[in-house]
């Protein structure tokens, strides 16, 4: 139930986008892989679900060097959420989830009672089973993304990928999906946009920059001004979440005169917002 | 936009405009404790296996309907022309021939030696580009393509017009326009799948590109035939290409009956993987299909169903386009049900065409693409039009 990243590289097109990455999630735990756009974040999940072959290095599953799997088999170790629609084609919801079903499944054998009834689970569990008969291409943004995260629930991995499966969904739907997959009790590894998003899930988070680790810790310790900059060369404000203590990350205007002073100060925490701090 | 399927017989329609099944069964069956996401808050789920397939129709059910609708276009097909038949008639035929000893009176002859072949190849030709164009649909993930996008039908034109026109393969006789086409078909399937290959992966737009550049150049070099040739052989190729099963006889029955039955069992193997590819290339690897193999032998395997039906019976437009559309909409897109559907509908829709196109300017002989067009455009367009928002239209 972990997963490991040993100097992983990944070259596209003869460019090398990611370079010798060491990554470890541990059991149950929910990773955060941040940074800037085309710092190779895609890049490592997929070369972790199998759409691209590592140049060097290894992934390693429990100690298992993935190649020596079956795709079959790692689709039943590990589970994908991405954004996509399938506008081509009229799937039900509850066709949609089975689905998921596929890598457990041989040629010709049919959908077992067992196969329904983890398909029905899996929408309970998101809260979409009263979708269950609608048409997939019908479904809002949000309600597409649930469904497919119960699609990988019904897959039963117990890693779970997650490519920023938050994008272009209202803030509800953002923490929803997020709280859904946190308390599966599976391995996550997630991509995600929204930084201080990530520091309310997340117990350790990976920043990239430009296909190379640039830090690695609970989010308190790596989501700071400094990593910002030298990441995203975006000069930040960091708070305390009043509920959580997390970071909460406010970008400054790039303009001189707008308010802020230069770079590296951390922000007054306490000052910034009145409420319930713990 | 959300229209419930008419079900037969016992399902009570009983879903509600929110789509949400009611009526929990009274002591609905729990979950299995197979699997480890267990949850508290999650409410009783309401779902026997009824309250399950009640989404759709149930294939045993479609398909039954299918196959009788095929038996009855089939009847119709062999009773009706120049010299009209009963259904008793036909099938009294049939059932002597089948068992053995052929009347060999005149409606004997007629079905058996005449008719009988003719619409048996129409359905396997129906059936095939049918199945053919589902596939190469979800292969390049794209409605609007047939199973003539990947060159097959341009590169089978250039071998069977070099056989029409300059007598290639002369010592092969009846079978020489056969044996040139299926050598061009599988000659332009070698060069797309050639050209549009990356490594060792196949993306859907450069198969449709390639395929497209492929087919305008084969094109042209059929036209520059046409160009060379004679008037009267010229008149041969074009009622050719415009596909006839006006040759149609007992021996040209079998290669693409085997070819379509080998088809079939491969593709229904398949059923599930056609369903994670049909999400697309990404998240189809990661429900565990190896995607590169599996486009790679989709490629094949339709190329060579088309080739197959262009080489007995020309290049027959619309049908691998519009009858899997019809068939999607009639059943959904889980190709479990889509493929076997759409072999029984495609086979019907080919052996009317078929009878329409002999019947209908009697004695003279339509050609079936034109009947096809006309009967697909209309039904396609109306079936559009009542589901929006599977061809992307915003709601």
């Amino acid at each position: 139930m972990s997963l490991r990243l040993d100097e992983l590289s990944v070259d596209i097109g003869g460019r090398r986008i990611v370079d010798a990455i060491d990554l470890a999630v541990g059991d149950q735990e929910f990773a955060g892989l941040v940074g800037p756009n085309g710092s190779g974040k895609s890049t490592i999940l997929k070369a972790i679900y199998r759409v691209h072959r590592p140049s060097a290095g290894r992934v390693l599953l429990d100690g298992t060097d993935l190649l020596s799997l079956s795709h079959r088999d790692t689709a039943r170790r590990i589970a994908v959420v991405t954004q996509e629609s399938a506008s081509e084609f009229d799937f039900t919801v509850r066709e949609m989830v089975m689905i998921g079903r596929t890598p457990h499944k041989r040629s010709f054998e049919r959908d077992a009672d067992a196969d329904h009834d983890i398909v029905d689970h899996a929408m309970e569990r998101v809260g979409c089973g009263r979708l269950a008969s609608r048409r997939f291409n019908t479904l809002s943004g949000g309600e597409k993304q649930l469904v497919l995260v119960a699609r990988a629930l019904a897959q039963q991995a117990d890693h779970l990928i997650l490519d920023e499966p938050t994008n272009h969904l209202d803030i509800r739907h953002q923490v929803e999906i997020l709280e859904i997959v946190s308390g599966l009790g599976v391995t996550v590894l997630a991509a995600l946009h929204d930084l201080s998003l990530a520091a309310l899930f997340c117990q350790a988070i990976h920043v990239l920059r430009a296909g190379r680790l640039v830090a690695a810790g609970p989010p308190a310790a790596v989501l700071t001004p400094e990593t910002i900059l030298q990441a995203y060369g975006a000069e930040v404000l960091v708070i305390d979440h009043p509920d959580t203590g997390t970071p909460h990350l406010i970008p400054r205007r790039i303009q001189p005169g707008t308010g802020g002073h230069s770079a590296g100060g951390t922000a007054p925490a306490e000052s910034a917002r009145p409420g319930r701090s713990s | 936009m959300r229209e419930d399927d008419t079900r037969p017989g016992s399902a009570q329609p009983d879903t509600r405009p929110g789509g949400s099944p009611s009526v929990p069964a009274a002591a609905a069956p729990e979950q299995t404790a197979a699997h480890r996401h267990t949850v508290g808050e999650s409410r009783a789920p309401q779902s026997g296996p009824a309250a399950r397939r009640r989404d759709r129709i149930p294939l045993p059910v479609v398909l039954t309907a299918c196959l009788l609708f095929l038996l009855v276009t089939m009847t119709a097909g062999v009773a009706i022309g120049s010299v009209p038949l009963s259904p008793a008639q036909v099938w009294h035929v049939v059932a002597a021939s089948v068992a053995g000893h052929a009347p060999n009176s005149v409606a004997g002859i007629i079905v058996w030696q005449i008719r009988l072949p003719r619409v048996l190849l129409a359905a396997v030709v129906g059936a095939a580009l049918t199945t053919a164009g589902s596939v190469v649909q979800v292969l390049v993930r794209n409605a609007l393509a047939d199973p003539f996008l990947l060159g097959v039908s341009s590169g089978a034109s250039v071998g069977a017009t070099a056989v029409l026109l300059l007598g290639a393969f002369a010592s092969l006789g009846q079978w020489a326009i056969s044996v040139g086409s299926v050598l061009g078909a599988l000659g332009a399937m070698a060069a797309v799948f050639l050209v549009s290959r990356t490594g060792s992966s196949l993306s859907p737009t450069q198969l449709i590109l390639c395929g497209v550049v492929m087919s305008a150049l084969f094109e042209s070099v059929t036209s520059f035939l046409i160009f060379r040739g004679n008037p009267q052989a010229t008149q041969t190729v074009l009622f050719w290409l415009l596909g006839s099963f006006g040759l149609a006889s007992w021996n040209q029955l079998p290669i693409p009956a085997a070819a379509l039955a080998a088809a079939m069992i491969y593709l229904m193997a398949q059923g599930r993987t056609l369903n994670a590819l049909a999400m697309g290339s990404e998240p189809a690897a990661s429900l565990g299909v190896d995607v590169h193999r599996l486009r790679r032998n989709l490629f094949v395997v339709t190329s060579l169903m088309a080739g197959v039906a262009v080489a007995v019976s020309g290049i027959i437009g619309f049908v691998g386009l519009v009858v899997p559309h019809i068939v999607r909409l009639m059943v959904g897109s889980d190709h479990r049900r889509v493929l076997p559907t759409g072999a029984l509908f495609g086979a019907s829709f080919m052996v009317l065409g078929d009878l329409l196109a002999r019947t209908i300017v009697a004695p003279q002989e339509m050609p079936i693409g034109v009947i096809t067009a006309f009967i697909g455009a209309p039904t396609l367009i109306v079936l559009i039009r009542r589901r929006p928002y599977l061809y992307g239209a915003t709601q």
